[in-house]
């Protein structure tokens, strides 16, 4: 039976990721070792309590136990929490977090992600495949919402998704994660996945979806009165459907 | 002890119990302020509590107060705005107002002088500004929510830009919630730095004679060490605060990034500022903080095991080295509260590792705790439940912790229930415990009663039960992705709300009959399976209800505490004598409650602390205030705690 049963009595998510299933893994693993040191202290101090207490063990020793049991506990501990650095914390994050080994290419779907008061906004680049220049003194209430910067000939066929973030199955997906105003979260449960969005910078996050379907996109930061209702949503397309989709969007800016 | 000429004229009231400089007093208004604080935290709590089990009905009761009519909606619905506002209070309440002015200022201000057996702290005037510099930052925090913005609203950590952006269109900024949270929080911080200072000076020097370091009760060392935290770590905040009040009030850019874009208007300001740089100055805080709300529990429960388990602490010196690499550890973790802002490989590895380290001497003190028991004579009094208690549950909120120092798993679980249950384990069903277990202890200390056994059963085992029945659901919860702060409890989000995770079997069967939900009820709620039967399983909104009801319950039950707290004092069964718990520390050396100065007679610590059971004594107890038949008593007072060490 695979170890990652202790997370599905837990009741994790659906998955629907490629690095979802090894961050479940090592998830698995860590609970595996809570329960372990868990249910290993629990009984002792069962034990403890019903040998020793009072009626059964009415004068208590004044020396205390000399084995080296705490030592043996410590240096498992230590060992086990090494491994888990050494073997999976550091290289894993290493594949998810530095920029410079993200997935590079034409097969790599590039995107931006603007958060507001409460709303995503999904800024996808045209048929060119490139993202034009954005700069938030450009925005303009309904029709520029994002400040695409029209001087700049990538921005023409730009177009964007209101709080639905369609991606393609199989393909690397790096979204830029800003904000307009203030600190959102994009959370996205089954891709194993969430980035702050923070006003003034641009981060990257990625993940290679690996089932066709649609979920929920979370905020996970407090963002203002209607945080709880900030709801968007993820949907995995085959390439072909995708790349309708991608087809029949209109750009954002007029054309001129 | 020179007896001072002031000791002899009976003070005034307003002397001896209001403007105190007494640490015993100030111990004690500490204690009464801060348990008030804890059950406002408590109602905050509650009344979101039902927003997140019942986000489509109404709050029974609390439309008829006009100042919640002023906040729910027309139905009487918990609003976002509201719920926001008692969210943001809950936790401030519960840090700062609550569980800190307890542990440290209520217990660690009573306790430590008599235990290391001085008349009083080092600067008593310093000590009765800092209850009153936290006395005023609570009435501004508690003001703030009759202002016509309300309360601050922004979480308990009041991230900028949110915080700088929010009520803006209030005619006078000062006038409102998040300005005043800055304001209040000043003061609350202002205490801290003074109780710190006199905390480190009393320790390091009114130690009375024989109290070496190595003989200071644990509970000593703990507070020396908090009050070292609280030195060194609340000084980023403070100026934290004073920055964001800044931005706020005098246009200042710190923490406000260029060209933020509100409401879709360009946001006025001079910008440049880092959002993150707030970040970090509040998590240098906020995770030493963490340490200063468990400590002092640790260290309560290293006093109560000994005394009833009638056994040495095992492991002392090691605990105690314990507890300062602990301290030291404290300061270098706070980053991996931040994993999620686009930390690179390099320093996440960094914060990983001293993260993962700080699990090392946790270990070790837990260890030693459960080891000093073995071998023991355990004696199951209330104090002794709730430190018992306090054990595994402080021990599963640490190792819940474990998932979340790694930054992998981390992008799972962030800002999920998954985090919430975590540190509610370590503070409420671990630290809270850990203070009853002190109340109960040290009560008899003050008034010369016992609580009473049975209403402490009362309260005890039904928090036992209900403490888990609020935060066991919200691990399971976590897990399946749901996230914090949402006012609905997670109602908008139907995909992952709704997820059936566990099939039509006993559990879901028993869980829904106890939600009295018959497969009529299932029916009207539209939960039919394809095959029209109705459908049982689980849904993880559900748990919802289960943890808003075990809240409200262990509301309920602490009114035996609140009721014995007072009918105790004058009901309750006196003790035979000082030392009702046959205890070897200095405090129970006193006079029942201890005069002004404390001591009647120069105390000296002649032996180590816990020395219980020694082998050929007459009683299972020597105290270290009791001379050996042939110690001979040195008359030389002015000796430091270290030269009487030599002369021994």
């Amino acid at each position: 039976m695979d170890i990652e049963w202790i997370n599905e009595i837990l009741y994790m998510h659906e998955l629907a990721s490629e690095h979802a299933e090894i961050g479940n893994h090592v998830l698995a693993i860590i609970h595996w070792f809570v329960a372990a040191l868990t249910i290993f202290w629990t009984g002792f101090l069962v034990v403890i309590l019903w040998k020793f207490r009072r009626k059964k063990h009415p004068s208590a020793r004044y020396h205390g136990i000399t084995s080296h049991f705490s030592t043996h506990l410590e240096v498992g501990v230590v060992i086990v929490e090494v491994v888990l650095l050494l073997g999976f914390a550091y290289p894993l994050w290493a594949k998810r977090a530095d920029i410079e080994n993200m997935p590079k290419g034409e097969n790599v779907v590039k995107l931006r992600a603007v958060g507001e008061q409460f709303r995503w906004t999904f800024h996808y680049a045209g048929a060119d495949k490139m993202l034009g220049i954005t700069n938030n003194r450009l925005i303009t209430g309904g029709s520029n919402g994002i400040g695409l910067d029209k001087n700049d000939p990538n921005s023409l066929d730009d177009f964007v998704s209101v709080n639905e973030l369609v991606v393609p199955i199989g393909r690397p997906v790096i979204i830029q994660v800003t904000s307009k105003d203030v600190i959102h979260g994009l959370a996205i449960v089954p891709f194993f996945s969430q980035q702050d969005a923070i006003p003034g910078t641009e981060i990257p996050m990625w993940f290679v979806p690996s089932k066709v379907g649609e979920w929920d996109i979370v905020c996970a930061q407090l963002c203002g009165a209607s945080h709880a209702q900030m709801v968007a949503s993820v949907v995995v397309m085959e390439q072909k459907e995708y790349d309708e989709w991608h087809a029949a969007q209109n750009p954002m800016l007029p054309k001129e | 002890m020179s007896a001072d000429a002031h000791e002899h004229h009976d003070p005034p009231f307003w002397k001896k119990y209001i403007f105190s400089t007494d640490h015993k007093v100030i111990g004690l208004q500490y204690g009464f302020v801060a348990l008030t604080f804890l059950a406002i935290g408590f109602f905050l709590m509650m009344v979101m509590r039902w927003s997140i089990a019942f986000p489509d009905r109404a709050v029974p009761m609390l439309s008829d107060f006009p100042w919640f009519q002023a906040w729910l909606d027309d139905e009487g619905k918990v609003t976002g705005e509201l719920y926001n506002m008692f969210g943001a209070m809950h936790g401030t309440i519960m840090v700062f107002l609550g569980v800190v002015p307890l542990a440290f200022g209520a217990f660690g201000n009573y306790v430590t002088p008599l235990q290391i057996g001085a008349p009083d702290m080092a600067f008593p005037r310093l000590n009765m500004a800092s209850f009153w510099s936290f006395l005023i930052g609570g009435i501004v925090m508690l003001a703030s929510f009759f202002l016509p913005s309300g309360a601050a609203k922004v979480g308990w950590t009041n991230y900028s830009p949110l915080a700088t952006t929010t009520d803006l269109h209030f005619g006078d900024l000062f006038w409102t919630g998040q300005t005043l949270w800055l304001v209040g929080m000043v003061f609350l911080i202002s205490s801290s730095l003074l109780g710190a200072v006199n905390f480190i000076t009393t320790i390091i020097n009114l130690r009375c004679r024989g109290m070496t370091w190595m003989r200071m009760p644990f509970f000593v060392w703990a507070m020396l060490v908090t009050g070292f935290l609280l030195l060194l770590a609340f000084p980023p905040l403070e100026v934290a605060a004073i920055m964001q009040l800044m931005d706020r009030m005098a246009g200042t850019s710190f923490f406000v990034p260029t060209g933020l874009n509100v409401n879709g208007a360009e946001f006025i300001a001079a910008g440049g500022g880092s959002p993150l740089l707030y970040q970090h100055l509040f998590w240098f805080l906020g995770h030493p903080e963490v340490y200063v709300l468990v400590l002092p529990a640790i260290a309560i429960v290293g006093e109560i095991i000994p005394c009833n388990t009638r056994k040495p602490l095992w492991g002392y010196k090691t605990m105690v080295y314990a507890v300062m690499v602990l301290g030291f550890l404290s300061f270098i973790v706070w980053a991996h509260h931040m994993y999620m802002t686009g930390m690179g490989p390099a320093i996440s590895t960094f914060f990983q590792t001293t993260t993962v380290l700080i699990s090392v001497p946790s270990v070790i003190l837990i260890t030693s705790i459960l080891i000093s028991m073995w071998g023991g004579s355990i004696r199951f009094t209330i104090p002794m439940l709730f430190a018992t208690a306090f054990i595994p549950m402080f021990g599963f909120g640490g190792l819940t912790g474990l998932p979340l120092a790694f930054s992998l798993p981390d992008l799972h679980l962030h800002d999920t229930y998954y985090v919430i249950g975590h540190f509610h384990y370590v503070v409420a069903p671990g630290t809270i415990f850990g203070l009853f277990a002190g109340i109960y202890h040290w009560y008899p200390k003050h008034t010369g009663r016992q609580m009473n056994t049975m209403l402490g059963h009362l309260h005890f085992w039904p928090s036992l039960l209900f403490m888990n029945g609020i935060f066991l659901p919200m691990m399971l919860q976590g897990m399946a992705g749901f996230h914090r702060r949402a006012f609905d409890g997670g109602k908008a989000y139907e995909e992952i709300s709704a997820q059936i995770f566990m099939g039509d079997g006993v559990i879901a069967r028993a869980f829904q009959s106890l939600l009295g939900r018959t497969d009529e009820v299932l029916a009207t709620m539209g939960r039919v399976t394809a095959e029209g039967a109705a459908d049982h399983s689980i849904y993880l909104i559900d748990l919802n209800i289960v943890t808003s009801t075990s809240a409200w319950l262990l509301a309920v039950f602490q009114a035996p505490f609140i009721i014995n707290i007072f009918w105790s004092a004058f009901s309750g069964k006196k003790i035979k004598n000082d030392n009702p718990w046959d205890a070897t520390t200095l405090e129970w050396s006193t006079p029942t409650p201890p005069p002004h100065g404390n001591f009647i007679e120069e105390p000296v610590a002649y032996r180590d602390p816990y020395e219980y059971s020694v082998p050929g004594a007459d009683t299972d107890f020597t105290p270290q205030f009791e001379p050996d038949a042939g110690d001979e008593v040195e008359e030389t007072p002015n000796l430091t705690p270290e030269e009487t060490v030599e002369g021994e």
